[in-house]
């Protein structure tokens, strides 16, 4: 049973959740189909389910922050200000794409948004997201990073090895881990020492908080509170998001290591239904007005799908391009 | 003989040695439950228990490290990571402990420590995902290096790798994983360190490996239609390299190609073109050639993706005007 708080939250802001958690909902739907007509090939590890995470924690920073993504990076992407067309010939590995349909899936990336990319590797981007709040400190700039992955990536070295020197530095990045109970086929109570992740930032002396990752205002909140104390020079923070993803890690996951129970429990709790039906209640939004706004991602979503589609593949002179910056 | 794919003779491989011998288990991530990322450890857990086949955490490092205390300890364990690019993080383990410890050691400690893995191009998965690093390795001494292209190859190399007291790093090939082939049922070793010819000719040599194997074949067979017959040389360990069966080929056809998917600058025809040139200069009637992937990252796109490595067609056109 959820206890619904009364929150100020103007309509303006309502939409722009809602729309945003919809826009990554149904441009993972959309990839879910064009994988399975063989029009996107190759991985694609999917968001669905973990939107308030993204959603919550952009809507707390500003544009001019960074962030660093992960494999499962469609929803941060979106998140962060970039383009719905561009992201899908991306994925489809098409020309006009984010990164030109050198990246794809794994690698999207959008420097001009301040998305610092997703990767391919787990715990690849934790040093980045440490480098860049230590460059920022460096130039004495008033941004902040938000530091994106899975319960997986804090079995990594490179988690503990950042952390660390974030810790010691006080440098102005917030660690937000989207605890989605399993990194790929392994549970965190099979893979970790701890089953509270929280545990992890302690050696590293910097606050540590769980919040509920299917509720996007208690991520926003929480991504807020130490978002402000980075900017103000008190140094990094560690969230975890406890939340939950849709499909099977890719696409040939038979999910055997997860129970259909599991799975229902978490999409009753589905963060769209529940904040379109709390903003409702609370008479932010009208019934027509979410429905209309449903609409209104679904002719972006179909735009996008067909410019993807639509664009060439990258010519043969851009194999050897992009290798070394030149002059 | 029966047919069964790669995959499947590898889990055949892995299981008939952990059933030979209680001291092999596996290790790595998604082994246990799901059965691996290409399903190569299916079942082996339900065969074996959770004590044998192991799930850990995402902890490349470690799972080298405990895989390499564990070796020299008494056990024969069989670790496996994921992508050959997840190398990156376990290349210190690998490279300062693994391979140079019974050296440091004065001989005094052996590693019976196999490290399956896979690499390799041709499901758009970007430059995280495709690469070919075996190069890095062959430049490893204290390592062996084996790359298999064919079920049967992977089945008995993979089988004698378990046995061997010395480290393996043991490439697969995702591409492959569903190429069936006839695999000898039961006891079935391949002597590592050996070179096999798949196809007999005069013209030329062309030594490919893993997944090149096959485009490399495709291209023998057009070029015996224009009359060119080449000896296609597999020779399945790279490190060390089986230089005997080599250099007997090239002092026959007097023409060596190496075809290798991986990049070209310092890549493994680099290493075996120079030895075929230490070893067989005065019988060459032609340069080395090699037919090599690009020297970039590998990208995503599907159009860009077939460019950046050989295919048969490239190679049949690159053999054809060395021979012509
Ligand atoms: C270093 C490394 N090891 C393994 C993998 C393969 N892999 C990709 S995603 C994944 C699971 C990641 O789990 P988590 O960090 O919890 O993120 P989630 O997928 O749950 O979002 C694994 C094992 C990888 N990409 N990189
Ligand atoms: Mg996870």
């Amino acid at each position: 049973m959820t206890i619904y708080t009364m929150t100020i939250i103007t309509k303006n802001e309502a939409r722009h959740l809602l729309k945003q958690m919809m826009q990554i909902r149904q441009f993972e739907d959309a990839i879910m189909d064009l994988m399975a007509r063989n029009i996107a090939e190759g991985g694609s590890h999917l968001y669905a389910g973990e939107e308030a995470c993204a959603v919550g924690a952009m809507a707390a920073i500003r544009k001019d922050d960074y962030i660093t993504s992960t494999h499962r990076g469609h929803g941060h992407a979106i998140a962060k200000g970039g383009s719905l067309p561009e992201l899908m010939a991306e994925i489809l590995g098409k020309e006009t794409g984010v990164c030109k349909g050198k990246g794809g899936s794994l690698h999207l990336a959008d420097v001009s948004k301040g998305n610092l990319g997703a990767n391919g590797i787990v715990g690849g981007s934790i040093g980045i997201a440490t480098g860049a709040g230590l460059s920022i400190q460096l130039r004495g700039a008033d941004q902040i990073v938000l530091c994106f992955f899975g319960d997986g990536a804090t079995n990594t070295g490179l988690f503990h090895e950042s952390l660390n020197m974030a810790g010691k530095w006080k440098l102005p990045v917030v660690f937000i881990c989207e605890n989605n109970l399993y990194g790929m086929s392994v549970s965190v109570e099979r893979a970790c020492a701890v089953n509270d992740l929280t545990k992890k930032a302690a050696p590293y002396n910097m606050p540590a908080e769980c919040c509920d990752g299917m509720d996007v205002l208690a991520v926003k909140d929480t991504v807020a509170k130490y978002a402000a104390l980075a900017r103000k020079g008190d140094g990094p923070a560690f969230i975890v998001c406890n939340t939950y993803r849709y499909y099977g890690h890719s696409r040939s996951d038979p999910r055997i290591y997860r129970t259909k129970e599991e799975e229902k429990s978490w999409r009753d709790r589905d963060c769209i239904m529940a904040f379109g039906r709390k903003m409702q209640e609370q008479t932010v939004l009208t019934e027509k007005e979410v429905a209309d706004l449903e609409k209104e991602v679904t002719a972006e979503l179909e735009a996008a799908v067909d410019f993807a589609i639509k664009s060439p593949d990258p010519k043969p002179e851009e194999l050897y391009r992009d290798v070394y910056f030149e002059m | 003989m029966r047919e069964i794919t790669y995959r499947q003779a590898l889990n055949e491989a892995l299981s008939e040695e952990m059933e030979r011998d209680q001291s092999v288990f596996l290790m790595g991530e998604d082994v246990a439950v799901y059965g691996g990322a290409y399903g190569v450890t299916l079942n082996l857990m339900q065969k074996f228990g959770e004590k044998r086949v192991r799930d850990t955490a995402i902890s490349e490092a470690a799972i080298i490290g405990a895989g390499l205390g564990a070796a020299i300890t008494g056990m024969r364990p069989v670790v496996e990571i994921m992508y050959i690019d997840f190398m990156g993080i376990c290349l210190e383990q690998i490279g300062n402990q693994v391979a140079k410890i019974r050296y440091m050691f004065g001989g005094k400690t052996r590693v019976p420590l196999v490290i399956r893995t896979e690499g390799g191009a041709g499901r758009t998965l970007g430059a995280h995902h495709s690469q070919s690093l075996e190069s890095w390795f062959i430049h490893v001494p204290g390592l062996k290096v084996i790359m298999p292209a064919t079920p049967a190859d992977a089945k008995g190399l993979l089988k004698s790798s378990i046995r061997e007291d010395n480290p393996i790093l043991f490439i697969e090939h995702k591409m492959l994983y569903n190429v069936k082939g006839p695999v000898p049922e039961g006891e079935y070793l391949l002597p590592i360190g050996k070179a096999d010819v798949k196809r007999p000719g005069k013209d030329a040599t062309v030594i490919a490996y893993s997944r090149m194997l096959y485009s490399t074949l495709e291209a023998a067979k057009r070029l015996a239609e224009d009359g060119i017959e080449v000896e296609v040389i597999d020779p399945r360990t790279l490190l060390p390299l089986d230089m005997e069966t080599i250099a007997e080929s090239v002092r026959k056809t007097h023409r060596a190609i190496i075809v290798e998917e991986d990049t070209k600058t310092g890549g493994t025809g680099a290493e075996i073109g120079m030895q075929i040139m230490e070893n067989c200069f005065d019988e060459l009637d032609a340069p080395v050639l090699r037919i090599a992937g690009a020297d970039i990252p590998m990208p995503k796109s599907a159009v860009l993706e077939k460019l950046a490595i050989p295919d048969a067609d490239r190679i049949y056109r690159e053999i054809k005007s060395l021979v012509m």
